[in-house]
């Protein structure tokens, strides 16, 4: 019996060892390469991705969006709503040994608030200084409350670089040090972003993997064919056309999660020389809304991951109108109401919008749909740049665009449908919007910042000026030695407890 | 062969200017511009305004396009807008990768397409004749990222035989980077291959026909002796010909071929560069090409004087 046990101890020991060589590398295929690899700078979804496992953020979110500690054990915020105190963890090093403390989160987020070129700027607008109250505790002073604030801290502002690479730019953007459970070993431009283990982290014990490789890989057939060679491990953004293929696929899981954000269509209103036409009646926007078939995108193009959705908030959102209804599809409801708006034989319009798989099916699909209600919708495809430079000259009359979606619904609304923001191409400009929005930003009290919100959303169901069409999916598909593997809102890989067997 | 060298170097240097104000121009035809394609997701106007006045996109082309060459002829090729790496870097990256795969799909085309050529040349009107032209108008027409991905679902995916992309260098594994590109250089040498073929078909057609060839063979000598040392001896030059123009279809082939097994080379650097509007490096890129192809024709001119002893009268 004693030996028994001895050899079954030997046994379990050697499978814990070959396990443990063997949790070694995970490949992952992206669907961008990435651009800077500064946080502060960053614009880009995939970068994100990468981030994940670079660089620690304050806070942390849930798969169900609850904010979770991170860097940050725990937070108050004042009565006024005008102090967030975050209290630190006392264990961090950041991947080049030094310590992390409240100096280093002051440092960073002076940087983000402060470098010319920091994209985190208005995301930041709210705080007017932070203080470092004792090693471990630092206070941001608001100029007004700020309920998005979590949500800022959770993501690429609330990433922490170590202070003593601050001052060199071109550095971070190439070599970022940071304090998450893998470092940064090399970026080859179009061909690969490696991270290994961190032998410092606080939690090592969470992440078997020891190396990770990002591979940028934009066309999805060719992701998921080297997904199936065996030459990745997972891959992200899985094309829906390729969903019905990995279900049947044995080797492979599909894992899919709603996102936070969505697809739309945005009215040219009042942007420039192109805002003149009959879409500036709200009834020929809403007459348009009412000709697509929301369902049957979803199931034709979409492969049933495209719920449909009728508002800027994703169904998981605690702010997510349940009352705002996805609507029926009803051409007569739409001909009725081209003809009140005087357009009784139809109108035309321009739709500009990405020339890729998806997004060209979705256009022709629109346009046919559109054209049973004498919309007749003129197609122009045009490159990613083009189509953002076209938006941000209001060179368009409709444009199709996709928003990765916020934590925060102040994120998927506020610079898209206020008078100001950044990201309102099609001018839309409404004054009780903007108060409405601007005022659930300082509410920290959910039920009353729901309020705002119910009354923002109503105003611009009413008004249409993007036509809201489905909800971005964020379509994982993994193979199955990878274990662990939790798919979040954010679309973003955590790489806690994932482990690949060989 | 000296003076030849020279006139053609000198002839190179309005080529290459002409090249640089083309590409400088064409790209600023395209709609938008590295800044706004860089701040993709978050459009912060006032960061947009301040990028685009560091990197000189708020002045005019004519005075951009004087300070991008005073920077080049000072050996400064500027770096990327997007990642701030210097051009020059990406291209010593990158320019191995792509020379690696122009020489491997070159091989596999030598390969297919001279002895094809030959063969069916000599055996005009055979079954072997018909089978190579089929075999030819395929490669041909066959567009290179239909057959790259059949390739890849059958070699990589189902018989798990060869890797289905990325790249190894040379120095770090030799057999693994030759395996590597093997698929690659397969797509990429089959279209060429077909090409080759026809043309050396055709060029010892020509020969064949001649009257030299006609007295060796009432000499006595033996058929393939004939076809080798008197026919395909005189057909090389205008293969030589085609194979530096082959060069040129080599390099666009390779930008196909590399978007299709993610190849990270100079095609996949110069698309991904011109969807995000990279200005320096779409510009250091195709000029370097440029460079390459005049070396390439520069080339072929100092084989013709090997090839051909008439020419050589200095």
């Amino acid at each position: 019996m004693h030996k028994l046990m001895h050899k079954l101890m030997i046994t379990a020991a050697l499978t814990l060892a070959t396990g443990a060589a063997l949790g070694q590398t995970l490949r992952i295929g992206l669907q961008d390469d990435l651009g800077t690899l500064d946080p502060h700078r960053s614009s880009q979804f995939v970068e994100r991705i990468v981030f994940a496992s670079l660089c620690d953020t304050l806070i942390d979110i849930t798969p169900d969006l609850k904010f979770t500690p991170k860097l940050a054990t725990s937070w108050t915020t004042s009565a006024d709503g005008k102090t967030l105190t975050l209290k630190l963890r006392q264990d961090v090093k950041f991947h080049d040994g030094e310590a992390f403390n409240a100096a280093a989160v002051k440092a960073n987020l002076d940087r983000a608030r402060t470098l010319p070129v920091s994209l985190r700027k208005a995301e930041l607008a709210s705080v007017d200084h932070v203080d470092v109250i004792d090693n471990y505790t630092v206070a941001l002073a608001l100029k007004n409350p700020d309920a998005a604030m979590l949500a800022t801290l959770s993501d690429r502002a609330g990433m922490m670089l170590a202070p003593n690479t601050l001052a060199n730019d071109a550095g971070v953007a190439s070599h970022p040090v940071c304090s998450g459970p893998y470092k940064f070993v090399e970026r080859v431009q179009n061909d690969r972003v490696v991270l290994e283990k961190f032998a410092g982290y606080w939690n090592t014990a969470a992440y078997p993997i020891q190396k990770v490789v990002y591979m940028p890989i934009p066309d999805s057939t060719v992701r998921l064919a080297n997904l199936r060679s065996g030459a990745l491990d997972m891959i992200e953004r899985t094309s829906p056309s390729d969903v019905a293929s990995v279900r049947n696929d044995a080797g492979l899981r599909l894992v899919t999660t709603s996102g936070l954000g969505y697809f739309g269509l945005t009215y040219n209103v009042n942007h420039g020389s192109a805002a003149t036409g009959p879409w500036q009646d709200k009834r020929v926007r809403e007459a348009l809304s009412l000709v697509i078939d929301r369902e049957a995108i979803d199931q034709v193009i979409g492969a049933g991951i495209f719920p449909p959705a009728a508002q800027a908030l994703p169904p998981t959102s605690p702010y997510f109108d349940k009352t705002i209804g996805v609507p029926k599809r009803n051409v007569d409801q739409a001909r009725a109401l081209l003809k009140a708006a005087g357009h009784s034989s139809g109108v035309d319009i321009e739709m500009t919008f990405g020339n890729n798989t998806i997004d060209s099916q979705l256009a022709q699909m629109i346009q046919a749909m559109a054209a049973e209600a004498n919309i007749r919708i003129k197609l122009r495809p045009t490159d990613y740049a083009a189509a953002l430079d076209a938006a941000r000259k209001g060179n368009f009359q409709l444009m199709a665009i996709a928003w990765s979606g916020r934590v925060d619904p102040d994120g998927n609304l506020h610079d898209f449908v206020t008078c100001k923001g950044a990201m309102n191409y099609g001018g839309y400009c409404d004054p009780k919007v903007d108060s409405l929005l601007d005022e659930a930003r300082t509410k920290t009290d959910t039920t009353a910042r729901k309020a705002l919100y119910d009354a923002a959303l109503k105003l611009l169901v009413d008004e249409q000026p993007i036509n809201y069409v489905f909800y971005q999916p964020w379509p994982f598909t993994v193979s199955k030695k990878v274990s662990g593997f939790t798919p979040y809102p954010d679309g973003l890989i955590r790489l806690r407890d994932m482990n690949v067997k060989g | 062969m000296l003076r030849l060298s020279v006139h053609r170097v000198l002839v190179a240097i309005p080529t290459l200017i002409l090249v640089s104000m083309l590409i400088f121009g064409l790209q600023k035809l395209l709609p938008g511009d590295p800044v706004t394609a860089m701040a993709g997701e978050v459009q912060d106007p006032q960061v947009i305004a301040l990028l685009r006045h560091q990197y000189h996109l708020d002045e005019s082309i004519p005075q951009q396009y004087a300070l991008w060459v005073g920077a080049v002829l000072h050996g400064d090729l500027g770096t990327s807008l997007r990642t701030s790496v210097p051009v020059r870097t990406l291209i010593a990256q990158k320019l191995p990768v792509t020379l690696q795969l122009s020489l491997m799909a070159l091989v596999v085309a030598l390969l297919i397409g001279v002895p094809a050529g030959i063969v069916s040349a000599a055996r005009r009107g055979t079954p072997i004749d018909y089978i190579a032209n089929v075999f030819a108008l395929s490669g041909m027409s066959i567009p290179t990222f239909w057959f790259g991905i059949i390739l890849i679902l059958v070699v990589s995916v189902k018989w798990r035989l060869l890797p289905s992309s990325g790249y190894v260098p040379p120095t770090e594994d030799l057999w693994l980077s030759i395996k590597t590109l093997l698929l690659p250089a397969l797509v990429l040498g089959a279209s060429l291959g077909a090409q080759l073929m026809r043309h050396t078909r055709s060029a010892m057609l020509g020969v064949l026909r001649s009257d030299y060839i006609r007295t060796a063979r009432a000499k006595g000598l033996l058929w393939p002796a004939v076809i080798i040392k008197h026919g395909f001896r005189n057909a090389l030059g205008p293969i030589v010909t085609v194979l530096t123009l082959l060069f040129g279809e080599l390099l666009a082939g390779a930008v196909l071929t590399e978007q299709v097994f993610t190849i990270p080379g100079f095609g996949k650097l110069i698309v991904d560069s011109v969807f995000n509007r990279d200005y320096a490096v779409v510009q250091g890129v195709v000029l370097c090409t440029a460079a390459g192809f005049i070396v390439m024709n520069l080339l072929a001119d100092v084989l013709y004087t090997l090839l051909n002893p008439r020419l050589r009268q200095d």
